[in-house]
């Protein structure tokens, strides 16, 4: 079944920073070591995406609950808050 | 640090008993990221906030009916308790919010008690003197140095903070389940009419089965004034190992049948994401040092049995406030001083409640029948003891056990339900 997360992330309200709070240290290890790539289906906001030889990080529909940092086998994702003010921001919450 | 109901709890206290507070808050406003499946409870509140209701505390429903569902495929059980104590001697017991609106509104009466809250910052690091005694923090602002007495780290289960500072370990995927939340607006009306309550009142119902594709996990649909709260979430290890995507998931979950037809026609008007701290009693960290205490999700108090995380928050924030009035009337903020936080913890039913739960997280995990092969087979057995079709009752209930039998051992379901009685106990 094919859900397009990105309506759902189309309904929320995000104020996006110009960096990225969100990096993999190393692509190497995403394509050459990691097998399941955990990061492409465990994230709910779908941030991580197989780009050609390369993992993608779409940070700006992030939803920052922590489940790519801890999800990766390899603790391959440096992830720190957004600075302050920035990222999504809960209309009803 | 953080503005959520643990650590405005603690403003609220400290504020009023005339200490300078500062409540450092990383989002736009207080509830700009914060978010519960959405219910909140007023006897705790009320111990913080007696006037909350002449505050005008944003409250969606007072809940007056609490619902339970075992779903499997295409149907499910349904057990409802109703009762008319809850709208008025106990009303308020349980009630739904928005947290984006009540967190913001609860930042305010602390503001109003005196404390400051300063939001749009981010706490980096914390600052330690020559004795290793925690001495304030650092934050993303220009110059952002401060220092404190003491500080109280409310900042949630997510915090990349916990695992710099040392004082708790980043989770692991089995301490944590992601939970995934969609707001559906629905007429009022309709709601009321849905549910079979009158205006203000309203409905949760806790889902369990195999809405959660056979992961350790549990969904909610929660009535709000002119929304449904739909949220569904399963543990990360499971997550991770079934390769379901939460997206997925919760989509499914709204095609379920008994799902469906109460939140048909309504909008999906937001979707959000968020950990429950689901390592109970066990996994619970040192929750004080010199300098510094640790209270609600970042202290891992949480119930996930009875679904109770801000109540345990909005206790904890309290009991750390009153320890802090304590260790400031002895001058001493050293870890000796701050260990009452424990005692008082134990006094009330932070702890006592995970103690009794302790071993509930282990069950859902050791147990996975109980999300794929039990709500299957409780469905099966259902549909065919209540079809009429002219076949005897006996000849049913022998094909019944013989499916049952086939699909799960005789031991393993003792052992399911000795090991059930044993989590709970």
């Amino acid at each position: 079944m094919s859900v397009s997360v990105e309506d759902k992330l189309f309904l929320n309200r995000y104020q996006v920073d110009e960096d990225s709070h969100i990096r993999i240290l190393n692509q190497d290890i995403c394509l050459q070591e990691c097998e399941n790539q955990e990061c492409l289906y465990i994230c709910p906001a779908n941030v991580y995406q197989l780009e050609g030889d390369r993992i993608g990080v779409h940070y700006e529909g992030c939803l920052e609950c922590g489940t790519c940092r801890i999800g990766c086998p390899h603790l391959n994702i440096e992830w720190r808050f957004p600075r302050g003010g920035f990222g999504v921001r809960h209309k009803f919450g | 640090m953080g503005a959520g109901p643990a650590g405005i709890s603690a403003a609220c206290i400290l504020a009023e008993n005339g200490v300078d507070t500062l409540v450092l808050e990383r989002g736009e406003f207080p509830g700009a990221k914060n978010i519960s499946g959405g219910v909140l409870y007023g006897n705790d509140l009320a111990s913080i906030l007696p006037d909350f209701e002449q505050r005008k505390a944003p409250i969606e429903r007072n809940i007056v009916d609490s619902r339970i569902w075992y779903l499997s495929d295409q149907g499910g059980y349904s057990l409802s308790y109703k009762d008319e104590v809850f709208e008025d001697k106990r009303k308020y017991n349980v009630f739904t919010v928005g947290r984006a609106k009540f967190d913001r509104w609860f930042a305010k009466q602390a503001e109003e008690k005196g404390a400051l809250v300063v939001s749009n910052t981010v706490v980096e690091d914390l600052h330690r003197d020559e004795n290793g005694k925690v001495c304030g923090v650092k934050t993303d602002r220009p110059e952002g140095e401060l220092e404190a007495d003491v500080v109280l780290l409310a900042d949630g289960i997510n915090s990349p903070l916990a695992a710099k500072t040392g004082f708790r370990t980043d989770n692991e995927p089995e301490q944590v389940a992601l939970g995934v939340k969609e707001i559906i607006e629905l007429p009022r009306d309709l709601i009321n009419e849905r549910f079979n309550v009158e205006e203000s009142d309203g409905v949760t119902i806790e889902i369990l089965g195999s809405v959660t594709a056979g992961m350790n996990g549990v969904g909610a649909l929660y009535t709000n004034k002119d929304s449904l709260s739909l949220v569904i979430g399963a543990n990360v290890a499971d997550f991770r190992e079934s390769k379901k995507k939460p997206y997925e998931l919760i989509e499914d979950f709204k095609k379920h049948p008994m799902v469906a037809k109460l939140i048909q026609g309504g909008t999906s008007w937001e979707y959000m994401a968020h950990w429950l701290p689901e390592g109970g009693f066990k996994h619970i960290p040192k929750l004080y040092g010199d300098g510094y205490l640790i209270a609600g999700d970042s202290g891992m108090l949480f119930n996930a049995l009875h679904r109770e995380g801000s109540n345990m928050a909005m206790i904890s924030g309290k009991r750390a406030a009153e320890t802090i009035l304590e260790s400031r009337r002895s001058g001493s903020y050293r870890e000796d001083s701050l260990s009452a936080y424990v005692d008082k913890l134990w006094d009330s039913f932070v702890f006592k409640d995970l103690k009794k739960y302790k071993k509930f997280p282990e069950f859902m995990q050791k147990h996975s029948e109980i999300f794929n092969v039990l709500p299957e087979l409780g469905g099966y057995a259902a549909r065919e003891m209540l079809s009429v079709d002219s076949v005897p009752k006996k000849t049913k209930q022998r094909a019944i056990w013989k499916e049952i039998k086939s699909r799960i051992p005789r031991w393993k379901l003792f052992k399911l339900a000795w090991d059930a009685w044993r989590s709970v106990k």
